[in-house]
């Protein structure tokens, strides 16, 4: 069997004494969409600061296509191919859309040398650039994409954090969150977005949301986390036909 | 054993004055998240005003009263109500730089209204210099016995009010988060003033108690009060006050062994007692937990308008050309002018300015640029010119040593870099700081080093026919040594470097996840700067001739901070700038006795307190508004019809945007039609890879 995309074994982090992660395996192919749900606590950001090396698990391992990563700082497993949004923003603050991306684009380059710098040669290229305003374009930030970050709305932010996440491509993208605070515009924008990339396969995508409809909408297979575990995981109409993930997650069926 | 207590002994009262400044910062910290370097400055405060109402020959009561209870205290309450409460929310750097101010211009104005004191001639309750008893033959004056119980009795109240009455709480919940506490009925304003006036009222009591100690009640005294305090507080990771308490007195008891046991008439016998928390405080920083990660922020951060982050505004044509044509002007008049009209000495002090603009260059590069804060760059500028001196001793060319002053600058930034790399924010400053006080106190002292106060002697420099002897010929050598180093920071901040680091500065975490090596990054930031400021600190020892560790005090690097901060740390202009009119205000305010002696301080400190609302600095606040007017000039007299992007830039380079970015549909109200969401969505453009 090929090396999955993604993969983690008994992951599990603690803090305190409260397991936020508990022997969390999952395996994700290439190309694949997932969506992860569970109430709030359930472990969803810790498992996506786990994956990305934020946070140092206390127990297991996780591995890109075949390769531990685990112990890799978190820019090296980005510089793998792995996109990441916040659900608390992470902005570069001073700084504008086009230029999130622009210099984006040149630390996956990984070019940044300081003598390139000095001898002028660190200036994006006209490639860099225009991969930049197709990114802008397509999460449909063009109008302010030289306008501080600051003076954007918290949905046109998310958007901006998207762009940057997509830069590169990567191959996997990890979405915490991505509409709340989006108006219904923005909204459709992450939609048609989100549903090219599931469509055509390039990138696999997990996405933690608590909008079920938009999940609904978005992905082929449901994770459901739980104080920290996996209670269900498989095709969507499955899992939310699922009496324990209804007990859990949507208080029905008591 | 007797020996043994007779050193440990007097550091009892040392501990206990550092406990009283340490369990203040804590409060305030834990608060208000400001690390008050102000309390230094309290202390120097409330200890003139007590010795001098002393001196006028009130009774110790009143003295106390008016020193303690209502000097500190008020300085501390306006502090917080005109300053600090607004700043919550805000980046270490904004919190830190009116702090760095205060700390400053408080005892500048101290100075100028009341004057200085002289040592006390008396202490609290008890006769300060009679023996009470002796312990182990070991006597114990009054002084050593008072304030060691007015300590240990105010520490534990402290301890006990934080525990059991609510405020202890009501503080956490306020610094965690100031709306979620008005939301849960705790009222943020009240609580954090009631933490500034009880800590201020600590400091103040330091101050008055200390104050016997020292020979002399300068303000130097009680910076140098304020970092074992720092370095008590962080030996209790910035929470325990009883482990601030037994951290304090161990430090004061650990400095007089020190003392007592190092061979003494040595550099390190008498350095390393005043450097001594600074190394306990770098220990402490880099082995404990405390302050590493970047503070988690408020959830509900956005309820407030966002943290002020400045960004150029990008202009009309027209203006930048005029502005760039009018500044050019300014300073070819200014060059022009200085070489051919000026007298020599004018010559000289814009030489100095050129030199200081160079050092103030690092400053721009490092905390500008990249958000970190360094409070020791003074070291690097002295390393740098030392290195310079030792060199042209053994007959190296002095151009040569002042490169090679700068390569090892870079070196000795890149060591104090590793340690920092674990601390986020301003621990990082603190870290840097302590490595300031060791490159005073001990490591400049050495002859192989800065030969202590004698200090050595720089010729100036010559490239083989032509000698840049003369105060002319040296200044054309600094200006071309700027042009360089300004073009070269430049092309950093354009660069990906620069880029990067713009992005570090605007969030750490977000800059990993994108990819960027922060470790690395913040590294060559540190080597760079470091550099930078070793070649100012070599062109300075070779402008002056003859230099000594005096001339590379730590304190500089807290000053220079400030200036770059108040005239514009963004940008290269900005401390160009600084530097120049560091060196001219130096000259005019020489000339002032020397009462007014830290006027120049006290203009630069006071300017610096505007950061909290304007971060890009005062000069440069000052031309964004003329450039604004001259741009609505321009567009009036060219009428009608002009482009949209401008209004729109000028909207956008508002301090403050008007709406908070917490509710979108509320922001964009029409945003529907703005921009539809469409279903035909474009290819995800793929790289070249």
């Amino acid at each position: 069997m090929a090396a999955a995309l993604l993969e983690t074994a008994g992951l599990t982090k603690r803090f305190g004494s409260v397991a936020a992660l508990f022997e969390v395996s999952l395996r994700l192919d290439a190309g694949e969409t997932v969506g992860v749900i569970g109430p709030n606590g359930a472990g969803k950001t810790t498992l996506f600061d786990c994956i990305l090396g934020v946070l140092q698990p206390d127990a297991g391992s996780v591995w890109f296509e075949g390769t531990r990563i685990d112990r890799l700082p978190v820019f090296r497993r980005s510089l793998l191919g792995i996109g990441r949004t916040f659900q608390r923003l992470e902005l570069f603050s001073g700084m504008t859309p086009r230029e999130h991306l622009l210099v984006t684009e040149r630390a996956r380059g990984a070019q940044g040398a300081l003598w390139k710098d000095v001898l002028g040669m660190g200036l994006p290229t006209p490639d860099e650039k225009r991969q930049a305003a197709d990114l802008l374009d397509l999460v449909g930030l063009t109008d302010v994409a030289d306008a501080p970050v600051e003076s954007l709305s918290l949905g046109r932010s998310r958007l901006v954090e998207l762009a940057r996440a997509l830069v590169g491509p990567p191959k996997l993208l990890l979405l915490d969150e991505p509409s709340s605070g989006l108006d219904d515009a923005e909204r459709a924008t992450l939609v048609s977005v989100l549903g090219r990339l599931g469509r055509t396969r390039d990138v696999a995508v997990v996405v933690v949301e608590h909008d079920l409809d938009l999940v609904g909408a978005l992905v082929e297979r449901l994770v459901v986390l739980d104080v920290g575990r996996v209670i269900a995981d498989g095709p969507v109409e499955a899992v939310l036909a699922d009496t324990a993930v209804r007990r859990a997650y949507l208080g029905v069926g008591r | 054993m007797s020996l043994f207590l007779s050193y440990l002994l007097p550091g009892i009262p040392y501990g206990c004055a550092y406990a009283l400044m340490a369990v203040g910062l804590v409060l305030t910290y834990r608060a208000s998240g400001v690390f008050n370097l102000a309390f230094g400055a309290q202390a120097y405060v409330s200890a003139v005003v007590f010795s001098i109402a002393l001196h006028d020959g009130w009774p110790g009561w009143a003295a106390f009263v008016v020193a303690v209870l209502l000097a500190s205290p008020a300085i501390g309450l306006a502090m917080e109500r005109l300053l600090f409460r607004y700043t919550r929310t805000a980046g270490p750097l904004v919190k830190l730089v009116p702090a760095l101010g205060l700390l400053i211009a408080i005892p500048a104005v101290t100075q100028m209204v009341i004057g200085t004191a002289t040592r006390l001639p008396s202490s609290l309750v008890l006769e300060p210099w009679k023996v009470y008893f002796h312990l182990a033959s070991t006597p114990v004056s009054g002084e050593e016995l008072s304030t060691t119980v007015i300590t240990v009795a105010v520490v534990a109240a402290f301890a006990l009010v934080l525990r059991s009455s609510g405020l202890g709480l009501r503080m956490r919940a306020v610094v965690e988060s100031p709306r979620m506490a008005e939301l849960s009925g705790v009222r943020s304003d009240r609580t954090s003033a009631t933490a500034w006036v009880l800590s201020s009222l600590l400091a103040g009591l330091a101050g008055v108690l200390l104050a016997p100690l020292y020979s002399t009640v300068s303000a130097s005294n009680f910076t140098a009060l304020l970092v074992a305090a720092i370095a008590a507080a962080a030996i209790g990771s910035f929470t325990s006050l009883p482990i601030t308490l037994i951290g304090a007195i161990g430090l004061g008891i650990a400095q007089q062994l020190l003392a007592g046991y190092l061979p003494s008439g040595t550099i390190l016998s008498s350095g390393l007692r005043p450097a001594f928390p600074f190394v306990v405080l770098a220990v402490a920083l880099v082995a404990g937990r405390t302050l590493r990660q970047p503070e988690a922020g408020d959830p509900l951060a956005s309820c407030d308008p966002p943290a002020v982050a400045f960004r150029a505004p990008t202009r009309l044509t027209e203006v930048t050309v005029g502005s760039r044509a009018f500044t050019a002007l300014v300073v070819g008049m200014l060059v022009a002018t200085t070489l051919v009209l000026v007298p020599g000495n004018w010559e000289f002090v814009f030489t100095l300015g050129i030199v200081l603009s160079i050092v103030f260059l690092s400053i721009t590069l490092l905390t500008g640029m990249g958000g970190q804060i360094s409070l020791g760059q003074a070291a690097f500028v002295g390393a740098g010119a030392f290195t310079a001196g030792q060199l042209a001793m053994h007959s190296v060319p002095v151009l040569g040593a002042i490169v090679l002053a700068g390569v090892l600058a870079a070196a000795l930034g890149a060591v104090v870099a590793l340690p920092a790399l674990r601390l986020g924010g301003i621990a990082v400053g603190l870290l840097t700081l302590s490595f300031a006080l060791l490159a005073t106190n001990v490591l400049f002292l050495y002859p192989w080093s800065g030969n202590g106060a004698t200090g050595l002697t720089v010729p100036r420099p010559a490239l083989g026919p032509i000698s840049f002897a003369g105060n002319g010929a040296f200044f054309w050598l600094a200006l071309v040594f700027l042009v360089v180093l300004a073009g070269v920071v430049k092309l950093v901040q354009w660069g990906t470097t620069g880029q990067e680091l713009a992005a570090l500065r605007g969030s750490e975490r977000g800059s990993a996840a994108v990819g960027i090596d922060v470790r690395r990054l913040r590294v060559v930031a540190f080597t760079l700067s470091a550099a930078i400021a070793g070649i100012g600190g070599a062109l300075y020892a070779s402008l002056q001739q003859s230099i000594s560790v005096n001339d590379f005090n730590y304190e500089f690097s807290l000053i220079y901070v400030v200036v770059v901060a108040a005239v514009g740390v963004y940008s290269v202009a900005g401390a160009i700038e600084a530097g120049i009119l560091y060196a001219v205000l130096m000259q005019l305010t020489s000339t002032l006795p020397s009462r007014y002696s830290s006027l120049l301080a006290l203009v630069f400190a006071l300017a610096a307190l505007t950061y909290v609302r304007h971060s890009e600095g005062v000069v440069a606040y000052a031309k964004a508004w003329v450039l604004d007017r001259a741009e609505q000039l321009t567009r009036h007299l060219q009428g009608p019809g002009l482009s949209l992007a401008g209004e729109a830039h000028i909207q956008d380079r508002t301090d403050r945007p008007a709406v908070a970015s917490g509710d979108a549909s509320a922001e964009h109200p029409g945003s529907p039609t703005e921009h539809p969401g469409s279903p035909d969505v474009h290819a995800v453009p793929r790289s070249h890879s």
